[in-house]
């Protein structure tokens, strides 16, 4: 059986598909495995760091660095990572504690940002990310609470705030339920839903409108894909942790 | 070349109130946590603190040392969130610049050049300019275009934690990252580098190209074995993941802090240091049962 996990890496993996040879940036255990998939099939151009300070000419183990094995192709300090972003030769696809439906993306804090009633991460690259290259998001979990009328926090620049934004350029987002894109009118819309899933269900699960026109079904991993997700990239079924199985 | 070695004890006054300091590494990597337990010891209160955010930035939270702290982010990298840190934002107590990392680079780079500014597209359209009404933004003069004019960040002091330093204040990386060290010293006026170890000659502990910090940058040099602890120190030591989780478990909770800085933080770095091998050779004996 396929799981939800293994149709989420795959729609990651796509999120790849075209970038060219660019630094692929994710965060996440999906993601992370998307990309190496991606850089295995569709894009090997891809170039890939171990997420300390090296690129590596073959995607690294999940989880691992450079000091598990592997040839290293480059250097990579923070510094680098810097510069690549300003130079757009980049693509970033990270996490979201809140999205609202132009993209706009928080992960600062909850609350009043003076006095939050949550303290989150910061907004970190997030506004260097999204004014300078292609930034698409992941959800493991698709809900009111993360997808809301106004995020308190805007890291992640969304389409109605990026008009002097020369280099914006948001993706998709994919979740555990769906893949969603932007329309013309810069709002999220369901692209597909994943296996299992309605349309319902993902706008059940969504604080605001979303448009479903044309939406077709979340493709399913191919025998190659799937060999290369459970034999290759993630022995361990580290995505299930992060996408329950669910009977 | 003169000495510009200092025992830690006689770096205490180095810190004042009301100063602004920089504190290099990145999360909880290489951070020179020694001269950090310095600053909780003293009297030193309403400082500014620039940070790559790590435990040294939720320490000084807790101690009630910060009145203002500069950010991009404040993480303990294999546990995402600094408790202290965490806390001290949730109850409103610290003033606050939280920037975009990149903006952070830049505003130093700006204090390093002695420019006013820097522009950067980084922060246009997001909330960082909200919470930060200061910024401004300024038009390219060639194309019109607009882009976020961030502030200088300049320090007085900054603390910077290195693998290798000799007494001339010159100062090596060993480990795979650089982090933003240099740049720390930089847009500083007075820099300390605490290492692992001083030597005479530089060269015969690794490349040229390892050489990050010049004595050009450099007021005085520290010899703190194990001072980054419980960060990492590559290649010297990795981060203390146990301990760290110690720390973070603590944090936590009132009673359990307390019993942490008095087991800890009330002593001075050796006492500290002992209690830490204390710490795990307890766990050690726990395990083996």
């Amino acid at each position: 059986m396929i799981t939800r996990a293994e149709v989420c890496a795959t729609a990651c993996a796509d999120a790849w598909q075209g970038a060219g040879e660019i630094l692929a940036h994710a965060v996440g255990v999906v993601p992370t495995i998307g990309v190496r998939l991606a850089r295995l099939t569709t894009s090997p151009e891809l170039v890939l760091s171990d997420g300390e300070a090296y690129l590596m000419s073959e995607p690294p183990p999940l989880g691992g660095t450079a000091a598990d094995g592997g040839v290293a192709e480059g250097w990579v300090p923070f510094r680098r990572i810097f510069d690549l972003v300003e130079s757009g030769r980049r693509q970033s696809m990270m996490g979201a504690s809140q999205l609202d439906r132009y993209g706009n993306q928080n992960i600062s804090a909850v609350g009043n940002w003076r006095k939050p009633t949550r303290q989150l991460i910061g907004v970190r690259g997030a506004p260097g990310n999204t004014a300078n290259h292609r930034t698409d998001y992941w959800v493991p979990r698709h809900s009111p609470k993360v997808f809301v009328e106004r995020v308190d926090v805007v890291c992640g620049v969304g389409n109605d705030r990026a008009s002097k934004l020369t280099f914006h350029h948001l993706g998709v987002v994919v979740t555990d339920l769906a893949v969603l894109d932007y329309g013309d009118d810069g709002r999220l819309r369901i692209r597909s839903v994943h296996p299992g899933v309605t349309v319902d269900d993902v706008r059940a699960a969504t604080g605001f409108p979303l448009d479903a026109t044309g939406v077709t079904a979340t493709r399913e991993p191919d025998p190659t894909e799937l060999r290369l997700i459970r034999e290759e990239i993630d022995p361990r079924g580290l995505r299930n942790r992060e996408v329950p199985v669910t009977p | 070349m003169g000495d510009k070695t200092v025992r830690l004890e006689e770096f205490a006054g180095v810190v004042e109130s009301g100063m602004t300091i920089g504190i290099g590494g990145w999360g909880s990597r290489r951070k020179p946590m020694a001269l950090v337990r310095e600053i909780l010891r003293s009297d030193v209160r309403d400082l500014t603190v620039v940070t790559f955010g790590g435990p040294d930035a939720g320490l000084l939270c807790a101690a009630g040392k910060v009145r203002r702290l500069v950010y991009g982010f404040v993480s303990l990298d294999s546990i995402p969130l600094d408790p202290h840190f965490r806390a001290a934002r949730e109850r409103g107590e610290i003033e606050t610049a939280e920037y975009d990392e990149g903006m952070v680079v830049t505003g130093l780079r700006a204090a390093a050049s002695r420019l006013s500014f820097l522009p950067t597209r980084a922060g246009l359209g997001s909330d960082v300019l909200t919470m930060n009404p200061d910024l401004r933004t300024v038009n390219s003069p060639y194309t019109g275009e607009e882009y976020v004019a961030m502030k200088a960040l300049p320090l007085d002091v900054a603390l910077i934690h290195l693998n290798r330093a000799d007494p001339a204040g010159n100062a090596q990386y060993l480990g795979p990252d650089p982090y933003f060290d240099d740049l720390f010293a930089r847009a500083a006026d007075r820099t300390y580098v605490s290492a692992e170890r001083v030597v005479p000659d530089l060269l015969a502990e690794g490349p040229a190209q390892t050489l990050l910090v010049s004595r050009i940058f450099v007021t005085g040099v520290i010899e703190t074995p194990n001072g980054a602890h419980f960060t990492s120190c590559a290649p010297d030591h990795p981060r203390d993941e146990a301990f760290q989780a110690h720390y973070a478990a603590s944090a936590k909770d009132p009673g359990a802090w307390e019993l942490f800085r008095k087991r800890f933080l009330d002593g001075d770095e050796r006492a500290y240091q002992r209690a830490v091998t204390d710490f795990h050779a307890e766990r050690a004996t726990e395990e083996a049962r």
